[in-house]
């Protein structure tokens, strides 16, 4: 504290030395007002967001995708319309969702939808998940696709419904099939939380910046939180990797 | 047992098959031979409807397959079908594989759908592979166990969808021995094949199609020793 204090003044007074001026940068990044505070909130955030992002982008994922190859596996002449009205209203719902930027999405649900809403990281976990939601259908429409048409021939041809064949038979083989690319998407969830800072959810990325923004100084926060997002999307990874290598050994029972 | 009434099928303007109408009776084996593309195993996968035929009618005990009120879940439990490529569920136990069906439909429950697995594996000879997953069985060990899945559900006719032809060639006779013993039980059946052995042996009818339409048929004898039309002569010329 009190090396901080004198080699600040150093600094104002232009006579430090690099590794002063590093020290007094340092401190006041992270520690000057326990800032190092604001970091591991905006990480139990960041956290938090994802969590729930992922939870609804899965969701949403996985009843888009069900109804939309159930609507393209369906009999000729036995056409289901409530399938029709869903499956074009979740085709519509893809194509906005892709078609436009994850910011501008955040925008309009920040500003426009829930403009009065004082709660911004759930609101920024809502529109994570809804932009998450549509590509994780794609990813498990892929996923239920690659599985041999056999697979859902022998199941319904030992007269099975759809639905019970698509769950014990279909859907486990899939899962299989679509974790790289599940794992994918997550990570890009994970650190496109920072985006939602712009809607003022304080989460990491919301940390480096109010943080920068008082001491004029952007090396620290920035390479900090950078370091950190590589932090947990590592450890993401590591969790993943270990569970890939659980499906996989189940392979060669 | 199955009345086939005029059947079409086409695939887009591909006409696969061409006013098919055919009769097969209760206890009957039934094997369709013919050159590739000739519609043979369009012809057995419109019987449980795997393939919607374009016009026609399929009456299976009286109850028209085709019509929207039928319930097309309830008539497929009582057609067994085996495929080329066994199908077998990758992701369950071999007894599992055999169980899921007869359990998920309720048409029995667990400890009873089990039994009569195990016991069917017992007559193909498989009971120590009940544990085991599709991927450790060879090839005629899992045709075989794709056997006794379908019969677990207790069918009144059997598809066989060319049972063999994906096999290696010592292999085949296990899975065929298993379908001779089941004929000889009386088990309804209708075969696709490219086994003329077993098409001389077994059947007690043999349909020779070509062109989509059945061109010949008769008891193994007539057809194999005795063939009329020009088409079935040069076939058998071909594959004898």
């Amino acid at each position: 504290m009190e090396q901080y204090q004198a080699w600040k003044a150093l600094v104002v007074s232009g006579k430090a030395d690099l590794w002063q001026q590093f020290y007094v940068k340092f401190y006041q990044a992270f520690v000057e007002g326990d800032r190092w505070r604001q970091y591991l909130q905006g990480v139990g955030t960041t956290l938090l967001v994802t969590a729930m992002a992922l939870l609804l982008g899965v969701l949403l994922g996985l009843i888009v995708s069900i109804v939309r190859t159930a609507y393209d596996q369906q009999r000729p002449g036995h056409r289901n319309p409530l399938l029709a009205v869903l499956n074009g209203f979740f085709k519509v719902y893809v194509t906005v969702i892709r078609g436009t930027p994850m910011m501008v999405q955040l925008m309009i649900m920040g500003l426009v939808i829930f403009a009065s809403s004082r709660n911004f990281a759930l609101v920024g976990a809502l529109a994570l998940g809804i932009n998450s939601g549509a590509y994780t259908s794609e990813i498990i429409r892929g996923g239920l696709m690659s599985v041999d048409i056999g697979q859902m021939e022998a199941g319904r041809s030992l007269g099975m419904n759809y639905a019970d064949t698509m769950r014990f038979i279909i859907v486990p083989q899939a899962v299989k099939a679509i974790l790289p690319a599940l794992g994918n998407e997550f990570i890009v969830l994970l650190k496109d939380t920072s985006l939602i800072s712009v809607i003022a959810g304080k989460e990491l990325m919301y940390a480096a910046k109010t943080i920068s923004s008082r001491t004029y100084e952007y090396l620290f926060p920035y390479i900090g939180v950078a370091l950190i997002y590589l932090l947990l999307v590592m450890l993401f990874t590591w969790v993943l990797g270990i569970f890939e290598r659980r499906l996989r050994a189940s392979d060669r029972r | 047992m199955i009345v086939v009434n005029k059947l079409c099928k086409s695939f887009g303007k591909l006409e696969v098959l061409h006013n098919v109408s055919e009769h097969i009776e209760k206890g009957e084996c039934v094997v369709l031979i013919g050159p590739s593309g000739s519609g043979k195993s369009t012809f057995l996968r419109c019987l449980n409807l795997l393939e919607e035929p374009t016009s026609g009618e399929i009456l299976f005990d009286g109850v028209s397959m085709t019509s929207p009120s039928t319930d097309i879940n309830r008539m497929r439990q009582k057609m067994g079908m085996v495929f080329q490529h066994f199908n077998l569920f990758p992701n369950m136990t071999i007894l599992r594989n055999i169980t899921l069906a007869p359990t998920r439909t309720g048409i029995m429950v667990r400890e009873q759908a089990e039994a009569r697995a195990m016991e069917l594996l017992q007559r193909v000879g498989l009971a120590d592979k009940a544990s085991a997953y599709p991927a450790q069985l060879s090839g005629g060990q899992k045709q075989r166990v794709a056997i006794v899945r379908a019969l677990c559900m207790q069918p009144e006719v059997m598809l066989f969808d060319e049972p063999t032809s994906a096999l290696d060639p010592e292999m085949v006779g296990e899975v065929l021995d298993v379908m001779k013993s089941l004929a000889m039980a009386g088990m309804t059946m209708v075969v696709v094949t490219h086994e003329m052995g077993f098409a001389r042996e077994v059947a007690n009818r043999v349909l020779f199609l070509d062109g989509g339409e059945i061109v010949e048929q008769g008891d193994p004898h007539n057809i194999f020793y005795n063939p009329q039309s020009e088409r079935l002569k040069s076939f058998l010329a071909k594959v004898l």
